[in-house]
């Protein structure tokens, strides 16, 4: 870190992560900072997501150190996770919207932690984020099984910002959509981290995505981050696993399977 | 000799693992319960969930206890003739209804419908990571799934097990007034006398314990489930299974030594 570099909003140090005797993480050093778009790509079973459910506390690291804003996560409990938490916004894979609750309930969840509140407020206010996501008012008080699959997407991001966090954490955002619904996707989700001055980190193997979303990129191969750069370089990284995954090639150091 | 040794070793092995799965099953309803005295609550998932465990399992429990309640009275007809007891019908129909059948039926009834509907709707939420969702929410999904579910169906299955022993003695009431030829004021006033406030002591506790475990097979084995589709579908598998076994299981304890002397 320079001495005008500012201090970064997420320092992951050393994690580690083993299941059943398989090393999925394997010591990840990386730093985001503020107001940064950080991707991290990988082939499939690198352990993206086991990274992202660490830093979100949804797994625990058998090791290491993650950072927000200087502050240890790790082992944190109670109000000081909530208070953690509450600076958050995820994107899951599929959406993970609540089944059995409308539209207009799933937006406004952040803001009630579950709880009732004023309805009448909550869905103007729901209403209000999914227009920003472009929905109109009609969906809110649809079940998310009425949804199509880009609808889902766009519900949940809304879902995701609605609470203004500012870290906003995407899993495979574009995975399971066609292209054109992908590439409103990407554009949301760079508008919106854009009008939060969110921090954001997503995880995915799209490199469509990567290229849209991403201001700098890191390369998880072999449990570790072996590569770290801006987007722009992502080409010229000399990296042999970056190159493999850029070119989309079956020949290389990445194995199909991850690591052993 | 050798096959001696491996059934002993497989006998070992299944009452390990049966063991070890009380073992964590308790260690979950000991965890949900800790967590539910604190707030915050969710009194709308409670009604919620009373409503779908008690109200909407009303028609499935009120047959079964009608079917069976009459099928009773006509055994005990047909059995009392072979000794001069015809008379005993109301009697042991009450006292069968209500300190034995009627929570056992009912029990076994809500948990085919409900362990299994919780078990399927916790598992699919785990698997499409809405349990994830919910802890990023800053939402305890202890608190807010499993606590209702388990005081909801412990609460409702007592008022269902009053219906329960109302229908089944109807049932008893319909058959013997209809087909074996019982006074129906005769009837109700014997079936009267002969029930105590043990009996329904006994029956109502019953209820409380049967709809406690059978809520908490269902969100254990949801809770747990992994591995997509058929995670699902084994969850909810062994959430019924589970449910059916620790309710007969406490019946016989609490029948023995509860209420046995």
């Amino acid at each position: 870190m320079t001495r005008d570099q500012p201090a970064p909003r997420l320092a992951l140090r050393a994690v580690r992560k083993a299941f059943e005797g398989r090393q999925v993480l394997d010591g990840v050093d990386l730093d985001i900072l503020p107001g940064q778009s950080m991707v991290i790509i990988g082939g499939s079973g690198t352990g993206k997501s086991v990274l992202l459910k660490c830093i979100l506390g949804l797994l625990r690291p058998d090791s290491g150190s993650i950072r927000l804003d200087g502050q240890e996560l790790l082992g944190l409990a109670g109000a000081g996770l909530d208070a953690a938490r509450a600076r958050f916004g995820m994107l899951f894979q599929g959406g993970a919207l609540f089944d059995s609750l409308p539209v207009w309930r799933n937006v406004t969840f952040a803001l009630t932690a579950g709880r009732g509140g004023r309805a009448r407020a909550l869905r103007e206010r729901a209403i209000a984020e999914l227009a920003k996501v472009g929905l109109g008012p009609e969906v809110a008080d649809l079940k998310p099984a009425a949804l199509s699959g880009g609808m889902q997407k766009r519900v949940a991001l809304a879902r995701a910002i609605c609470a203004r966090p500012d870290i906003l954490f995407f899993d495979e955002p574009t995975t399971g959509l066609d292209p054109i619904m992908a590439g409103v996707i990407n554009r949301l989700i760079r508008e919106q981290v854009a009008a939060l001055g969110a921090t954001a980190l997503s995880i995915t193997h799209d490199m469509g995505s990567v290229r849209h979303i991403a201001d700098r990129v890191a390369m998880l191969a072999e449990g570790r981050i072996v590569w770290e750069g801006p987007v722009a370089a992502l080409d010229r990284s000399g990296n042999a696993f970056v190159a493999q995954f850029v070119e989309g090639r079956a020949d290389g150091p990445a194995r199909p399977f991850g690591p052993a | 000799m050798m096959a001696l040794s491996r059934l002993l070793v497989a006998i070992g092995a299944f009452t390990l693992a049966a063991f070890g799965a009380l073992g964590r099953m308790a260690l979950f309803a000991a965890e949900a319960l800790v967590r539910a005295v604190r707030p915050p609550w969710y009194p709308a998932r409670l009604l919620e969930q009373m409503a779908h465990v008690g109200w909407f399992s009303l028609p499935v429990v009120g047959l079964t206890a009608l079917f069976t309640g009459a099928a009773l009275a006509q055994q005990v007809f047909v059995g009392g003739t072979r000794f001069n007891a015809e008379s005993t019908v109301p009697a042991i129909t009450v006292i069968a209804i209500v300190r034995e059948l009627g929570p056992v039926l009912a029990g076994l009834m809500v948990a085919g419908r409900v362990s299994s509907a919780m078990a399927a709707e916790i598992a699919t939420m785990r698997v499409t990571e809405q349990i994830d969702a919910l802890v990023t929410l800053r939402t305890d999904p202890f608190r807010y799934l499993i606590a209702p579910r388990l005081l909801a169906a412990t609460l409702m299955l007592p008022l269902l097990v009053i219906v329960a022993n109302i229908i089944g003695v109807l049932g008893g009431w319909l058959i013997a007034t209809t087909r074996l030829g019982f006074n129906g004021t005769t009837y109700l006033v014997t079936t009267a006398r002969y029930l105590e406030w043990e009996d329904t002591r006994s029956s109502l506790v019953k209820a409380a314990v049967f709809g406690f475990i059978l809520a908490l097979a269902g969100c254990y084995n949801g809770y747990r489930s992994s591995g997509g589709a058929a995670g699902v579908g084994r969850a909810t598998t062994d959430a019924v299974v589970a449910a059916f076994i620790l309710i007969l299981l406490a019946n016989l304890v609490i029948t023995v030594l509860v209420f046995g002397a």
